[in-house]
């Protein structure tokens, strides 16, 4: 009878350590879950979603607390893989939000740009490259097109437009939606 | 080693239709007003036009210089005036515009001073090289790659064969036959050179047995010059008829017997592959100094009345060298730009003929009724035709699924598009037009995801850089505290040292 008791709670003590151990050693950094989120999502960094970021949005909807139709950059195709990973019913994107739109890329109007930097501090990602009293220029390369930048700016110099196909980005059209005797054109 | 020939699986024997345009020899196209020259004629980055709107350029000039390593200078191909540098349709697929160089030509033809180079020899092989980036010159057998890189053995690879690529197994399309029956001497210039410059020793001149005037007068040209030291073990080497065994994998299986990797290039297996129009435009840059300036266009189709083949300025309108042969057809009804199988439709009119256009194609022999596609019965036929042994009919469902990832596991860029599955689609279903979007998505959605990690990446270390900057900022106003209540301190302790020194 003791020896069975104390069998049980040595073992018990033993594996409790080795538990203990373990958990600290191979400690995980992050939540894994939030990380495959946050791969999904567009990486715009706008806030349309009422998140400060993709980050803080992926975190919310890790923790159950946002729903994963809050993305209006990323559209119906970002809200199809999220449903995907999350295991959970796809949804129309939520409107409060905003609408899915074309791609576009902010530019800077030169002749109006007063050089007040105010854009600077706005842009996400640091696409916005300029000086007090210096011209400022967009890096058409980083612009993920967020839009925070045109609020901010007291002369309104910054116009949103659409990111323009060219023949190296064009995409063939999906068969099942196409004439293709047009030779592509759709 | 060619003793034997090997083959792939699947693959057609389609019925050639090659005689129409076999009849006469190489025409030249009358010179157009207005040459409209893309700056992406080739694959890789786009040229970068070295010319204003308003300057004069001569036939043979640099109108733009190569832009990176993956680039090719491009030529003006006759004299005359730039009168505009902006977005003009080109031939694409997509139909969208591109940026390109108009020159609007003074009919004189003017060259600019060319430098021949009587013996190769005194080059180095990378002068060669260098040489011929200069010249402009790319695979002319459809796909433009600049050839320059597939000159170059590198130092990983030794080269044991260069196989010259005169099969041209896709129906209609004949220019290669005929630079071959007509032009030979220049096509040895060129391998001599390519030879050179690979330091090879073995070539062979592939050609299909359907085309029985090309063998002979290459074999005859081969015997003439066999003395001549750079032409030692080179041999033209006679395959069957089928398609597609033009294509580069394809004909290294059946000369070599060895199949080059899934995502490798010949190189890797010691093969270098280059087609007969190129090598001729290799002979002519650096034996004669001309550059890339024109191509020969196999022009035909049944409602093309003078069907052949055209020496062809790139730039020159393909609705004007349509008009030449005597085309039916009406003002914007699409014609096919390369072979039946593998070209695509266009519909514009002011299209400019470009390095890569080999053939233009107006009318097809017993074309198929538009037919809207039936459902796959999954027959398995499309498999059995597949010449790289893929499952189109697997693909086609990841594909019609928009299921990318499984499309790419079974090996969806192993796709030559070769259409062979499509044609022998009983349900008549365009499964090469699933394989086209099913790629371009995949590579779209990749680059998506490149720029979405960089976005991630500035985000954060805008953040980790504001949370730095706010900390140094707090470290600060710390310091100044500090150093103000040590001032005020020194200060106090000071009037007070005083008020004593008074007191006393």
């Amino acid at each position: 009878m003791f020896t069975a008791i104390i069998a049980i709670t040595l073992m018990a003590l033993f594996f409790g350590l080795l538990l203990g151990f373990a958990s600290i050693r191979f400690k995980v950094e992050g939540d894994p879950i939030v990380d495959q989120i946050d791969k999904l999502l567009p990486q715009t960094q706008c806030g349309q979603c009422s998140f400060p970021g993709c980050r803080p949005y992926a975190e919310a909807m890790a923790a159950g607390e946002a729903d994963i139709n809050r993305c209006p950059p990323g559209g119906e195709s970002t809200i199809q893989a999220l449903a995907d990973l999350l295991e959970v019913e796809a949804k129309p994107l939520d409107d409060e939000c905003g609408v899915e739109k074309p791609k576009t890329l902010a530019v800077i109007v030169e002749d109006r740009c007063i050089g007040c930097t105010l854009c600077i501090q706005a842009c996400p990602v640091d696409a916005i490259l300029g000086a007090a009293k210096q011209m400022h220029t967009v890096i058409a390369d980083e612009c993920t097109g967020c839009e925070l930048c045109v609020p901010p700016c007291p002369v309104d110099c910054i116009d949103m437009v659409e990111t323009k196909l060219n023949p190296n980005t064009w995409r063939w059209p999906d068969p099942a939606h196409v004439d293709l005797k047009l030779g592509g054109q759709s | 080693m060619t003793d034997e020939l090997s083959s792939f699986p699947g693959g057609l024997i389609l019925d050639g239709q090659k005689k129409r345009s076999t009849q006469t020899e190489i025409r030249k196209t009358p010179l157009s007003k207005k040459l409209t020259l893309p700056l992406q004629q080739h694959i890789g980055t786009p040229s970068a036009p070295i010319v204003k709107v308003g300057d004069k350029v001569l036939k043979g000039q640099k109108i733009a210089r190569a832009d990176g390593h993956l680039s090719v200078y491009l030529h003006a191909p006759s004299s005359g005036t730039v009168i505009a540098i902006d977005d003009q349709a080109i031939p694409h697929p997509s139909g969208l515009s591109g940026l390109c160089i108009t020159i609007e030509t003074d009919g004189k033809d003017t060259w600019i001073e060319r430098q021949p180079i009587e013996d190769f020899t005194t080059l180095t092989e990378h002068e060669v090289r260098q040489l011929l980036r200069e010249a402009g010159i790319v695979g002319l057998g459809g796909a433009g790659f600049p050839s320059f890189i597939k000159l170059n053995p590198g130092v990983h690879h030794a080269v044991e064969t260069l196989i010259i690529n005169g099969v041209e197994c896709e129906p209609y399309i004949t220019c290669d036959d005929m630079i071959m029956r007509e032009r030979a001497n220049g096509i040895l210039d060129g391998i001599q050179i390519m030879k050179y410059a690979l330091r090879v020793k073995r070539c062979v001149i592939v050609i299909e047995d359907n085309k029985p005037e090309a063998i002979s007068i290459m074999k005859q040209a081969l015997e003439e010059r066999k003395e001549c030291h750079h032409l030692k073990e080179t041999q033209v080497v006679v395959i069957p008829t089928r398609y597609p065994t033009g294509s580069e994998k394809q004909l290294i299986q059946v000369v070599t017997g060895k199949q080059v990797p899934g995502n490798g290039i010949p190189i890797e297996i010691g093969i270098v592959c280059h087609n007969v129009g190129t090598t001729y435009a290799i002979g002519r840059a650096i034996k004669y100094g001309e550059p890339l300036i024109s191509r020969i266009v196999t022009v035909t189709g049944t409602d093309v009345k003078h069907a052949g083949n055209f020496e062809t300025l790139f730039g020159t309108p393909m609705h004007e060298l349509l008009a030449f042969c005597d085309t039916h057809r009406e003002q914007g009804e699409p014609f096919i730009l390369g072979g039946p199988m593998m070209g695509y439709n266009l519909s514009g009119d002011h299209l400019p003929v470009t390095k890569t256009a080999n053939c233009i194609l107006v009318g097809v022999d017993n074309a198929a009724p538009d037919s809207t596609p039936l459902p796959c019965i999954r027959c398995g036929e499309c498999a059995t035709a597949c010449p790289v042994s893929l499952l189109p009919q697997q693909l086609y469902w990841f594909s019609r699924a928009k299921d990318l990832e499984k499309t790419r596991e079974y090996n969806l860029f192993d796709c030559i598009e070769c259409g062979c599955c499509s044609y022998v689609c009983p349900s008549k279903i365009p499964l090469v037009h699933y394989f086209r979007f099913a790629k371009t998505e995949t590579m779209n959605q990749e680059q998506e995801h490149q720029k979405a990690d960089i976005a991630r990446q500035r985000h954060e270390n805008r953040l980790t850089r504001h949370e730095l900057e706010k900390r140094e900022k707090e470290e600060r106003q710390r310091q100044r505290k500090a150093a103000l209540a040590a001032t005020k301190a020194a200060k106090e302790k000071e009037a007070l040292s005083q008020t004593d020194n008074q007191e006393n």
